[in-house]
């Protein structure tokens, strides 16, 4: 006993879920099979950024699709609410890097320069102790200037993720639970996905199962090799207003919980917490806020960001069973609306638009050219 | 709401919102609350809707409260102390500014009832 759609999302966090929102939202009928909660969940453990300052520097085609997506997040983000009453707490203020060092003051604005050298859009200014302490009152004496750029924004990563599912639900697409993928067969076009809940066909598949991705990946002829790094975040009791822009590393959200993040460790599949870290993320917060020094910690976690080997992401179709796509990224929140719009629509036809192209996952086996002159 | 034993522990007095309350030693301060009968304790800090303590073991939150200038306590998990101040906390908790010694003097603004 199998059932058919029109396109099957493997999936059902951050990538998966504005995927098969923006399939169903386009007349596709559309199931998108979620593995429970003994999948690692990344789209659970987000910041909640949508950020635009650090993607894709000296690699255009992602910055791009950064930009991209930061411009249709409103949309988005409206849509949902129009549909189903949620509102993501999307708001785009600007965001600030502050800078503990001149090191990092002068490697923020080497990295702004050369993502504005293939950028129409992106926007900073550099700014010094004095400014920066003007547009953010508060900060401690260690801040020695910091950047600036009107591109970035933040939102309320479960809302959205809550939003998504709602919204795809909302206009009768299938939501399948407690559905890991056991094996993927295709049969003249159409893929058939076996789960625990039964068999799913369809002539369209994305796999949008973030670290997930790898071992599915091989079922349909293409290679995801993403690792984990894990990243750790501390959340705060509910304080009064006091910060009104989203900082890479540091951001107030609506109801007033400050989240402290922001940590990268590479340490395999595991998703805990440690305290050496948590006092390096409190210890730079409070020397950025010294407000912070007696905020109460009211919950932390770990989680895994799916990274790929030079940490932007992929699309691909693949060429051996084409109709079978997959799309891996660490920015599920940032690039939700690229997602839901541009991705959605690049599945539906068939074909990967020409500004996703760079980002196919051959880029890792194609050998460098080792540079002569040196 | 009522003790269902008798109690030989000492008394010892604490304040909510000035009221004088009597509890006994080893008391949450949340069970002391709930004694007197009173359900509410705090109000959210985005919808300001009022709330008392539910779990009664340190994981839902609702039993914040002001203890003694600090806010957001876990009236749950801390035992009460004789002349300890208690606090109803109505929305978020103020920001100090530049006092090491937080939020004595901001109690009063604070109650002005934050959304």
């Amino acid at each position: 006993m199998s059932r058919s759609f029109d396109a099957i999302v493997i999936g059902g966090g951050m990538v998966g879920a504005a995927t098969a929102f923006g399939l169903q939202r386009l007349g596709m009928k559309t199931v998108m099979l979620d593995e429970g909660d003994t999948a690692f969940r990344a789209a659970r453990g987000n910041f909640g950024l949508v950020w635009v300052q650090s993607k894709g520097i000296d690699f255009p085609s992602y910055a791009r699709w950064t930009e991209t997506s930061a411009s249709h997040w409103q949309s988005l983000s409206d849509e949902i609410k129009e549909i189903t009453g949620i509102e993501t707490g999307y708001d785009r203020p600007g965001g600030f890097d502050i800078c503990l060092s001149e090191e990092e003051l002068t490697a923020r604005e080497d990295k702004y320069r050369r993502l504005s050298q293939h950028s129409n859009s992106f926007r900073y200014e550099m700014l010094g102790p004095e400014e920066l302490r003007e547009r953010l009152p508060g900060l401690g004496p260690d801040v020695v200037g910091g950047g600036f750029s009107p591109n970035d924004g933040h939102a309320n990563p479960l809302y959205l993720l809550r939003g998504l599912h709602t919204a795809f639900a909302a206009k009768s697409g299938t939501i399948e639970m407690e559905a890991g993928v056991t094996a993927i067969g295709n049969k003249s076009g159409v893929f058939a996905v076996t789960t625990p809940k039964g068999v799913f066909k369809a002539p369209k598949l994305v796999l949008a199962a973030g670290l997930g991705n790898r071992p599915l990946a091989p079922m349909v002829g293409l290679d995801v090799p993403v690792e984990p790094l894990r990243g750790q975040i501390m959340v705060t009791e509910r304080l009064q207003p006091f910060l009104n822009h989203p900082i890479s590393t540091v951001r107030q959200t609506v109801e007033g919980s400050v989240m402290l993040g922001d940590s990268h460790e590479d340490v395999g599949f595991d998703n805990n917490t440690s305290a050496a870290i948590m006092q390096e993320i409190a210890d730079r917060a409070v020397r950025k806020f010294p407000v912070l020094k007696r905020a109460q910690i009211v919950r932390t976690w770990g989680a895994l960001r799916v990274m790929t080997p030079d940490g932007h992401p992929i699309y691909a179709q693949s060429s051996s069973q084409p109709g079978a796509f997959t799309a891996v990224c660490h920015s599920g929140v940032t690039l939700a609306a690229g997602h839901a719009y541009a991705w959605a629509e690049a599945v539906r036809d068939g074909a990967i638009p020409p500004e996703l192209m760079a980002m196919n996952p051959e880029r890792f086996s194609t050998e460098r050219v080792p540079d002569a002159t040196h | 709401m009522r003790r269902i034993e008798a109690v030989d522990r000492s008394i010892v007095k604490i304040f909510f919102d000035g009221q004088l309350i009597e509890a006994y030693e080893g008391d949450s301060v949340a069970a002391a609350l709930l004694s007197t009968g009173m359900k509410s304790i705090r109000d959210t800090a985005v919808t300001a809707t009022p709330r008392g303590p539910f779990c009664m073991m340190g994981v839902c939150f609702d039993c914040l409260v002001e203890i003694d200038g600090l806010p957001n306590r876990q009236a749950c998990m801390i035992q009460v102390y004789d002349g300890m101040v208690v606090e109803r906390q109505s929305g978020a908790a103020a920001i100090a500014s530049d006092s090491p010694s937080h939020n004595k003097q901001s109690t009063g603004k604070q109650s002005s009832g934050k959304t």
